[in-house]
């Protein structure tokens, strides 16, 4: 198991702002946490990012030959610090 | 959007009997903040890829960069890496990556670095972007929890600020099963007493970056959420 931390090189392709910093609040438990604090399973064929407390999916990477999934399932919402 | 680099090997060096630094250059390295990692790509010549997450080990040095690799048993990549890798040959390098994990030299407060095994290398980065700043920097601490002697990485940084004995950058090692003769501390996991410690406390404004394996940082990060830090400053990176 790695942490959301890991996932800053696989989004930079969908992302312009780094997205680890970006905030989710579970909706699930209520967790609010950094990406990076996520826990992600990535041994399968998509890395699964979970909420660290709950363990929640947040969303599921996957990168198919000339495709990249990006799927949020019930996951809730990204918060980017924004000026 | 970054894009993959052509990096080249220039020197390998040891870090303990199978660990060991690679220095690399990277075409257009734009430079990196300490704490952030970089994704190395392999191509083998049957157009397999393998990517794999490293951290850089030191700060920013033109187009130089240095990462730190304990050879995986039956791994894919890190074997490869740390025993085989030629001098001379390219590799694959996106990055600088991550924003989170991350020690920015301009903020005052004092830091709080505590590694478990080969999450070290990181905090070494953060040490050494300390270490330039001199006396206008602020405090730092290192808890670095270990196995043995033979497991300890970096060690002329850490004799070195052993031996500046300067009380604003402070390292300590805590060894988990064999200590060198002499040794103030008891063999053991990490405790409260290890991260406990007067000008690096909540109140303080500390700030603490936790790495290592997922368990250890579990670990080290519910001792200092207990001692009373808020869970947002307490920045933990974990692998494996």
């Amino acid at each position: 198991m790695r942490d959301g931390n890991a996932l800053a090189g696989p989004l930079s392709d969908l992302f312009l702002p780094d997205p680890t910093t970006a905030w989710r609040l579970c909706p699930g438990c209520g967790t609010d946490a950094a990406l990076a604090a996520l826990h992600v399973y990535d041994q399968g064929p998509a890395a699964v990012a979970r909420c660290p407390r709950c363990s929640e999916i947040a969303f599921r990477v996957a990168r198919h030959p000339g495709q990249l999934w990006f799927d949020f399932g019930r996951g809730g919402a990204l918060r980017f610090p924004a000026s | 959007m970054s894009d993959w680099r052509r990096a080249e090997l220039r020197a390998r060096t040891p870090e303990s009997t199978t660990a060991r630094t690679l220095h690399l250059t990277v075409d257009g390295w734009p430079g990196h903040l300490p704490g952030q990692h970089v994704d190395v790509r392999l191509t083998a010549d049957d157009g397999y890829r393998a990517v794999r997450s490293y951290s850089l080990s030191a700060p920013a040095d033109g187009d130089r960069i240095e990462i730190s690799v304990q050879p995986a048993p039956f791994g894919e990549v890190s074997p490869y890496l740390a025993e085989d890798f030629p001098v001379g040959a390219g590799i694959e390098v996106k990055g600088p990556l991550g924003g989170w994990f991350v020690w920015k030299p301009e903020r005052p407060g004092p830091v709080l670095l505590v590694a478990g095994g080969s999450g070290i290398a990181p905090l070494a980065a953060m040490l050494r972007a300390r270490l330039d700043l001199g006396d206008a920097g602020p405090p730092f601490h290192l808890a670095y929890s270990l196995r043995d002697p033979g497991q300890r990485w970096f060690g002329a940084l850490l004799d070195g600020i052993a031996e500046a004995e300067d009380p604003a950058v402070t390292a300590a090692c805590l060894y988990t099963r064999t200590a060198p003769p002499g040794h103030p501390r008891p063999v053991g996991r990490i405790t409260a007493a290890d991260l406990d410690l007067p000008g690096f406390r909540p109140a303080d404004g500390a700030l603490a970056f936790v790495c290592g394996p997922t368990a250890f940082v579990e670990k080290a990060a519910n001792l200092l959420v207990h001692l009373g830090h808020r869970p947002d400053r307490v920045r933990t990176e974990r692998f494996g």
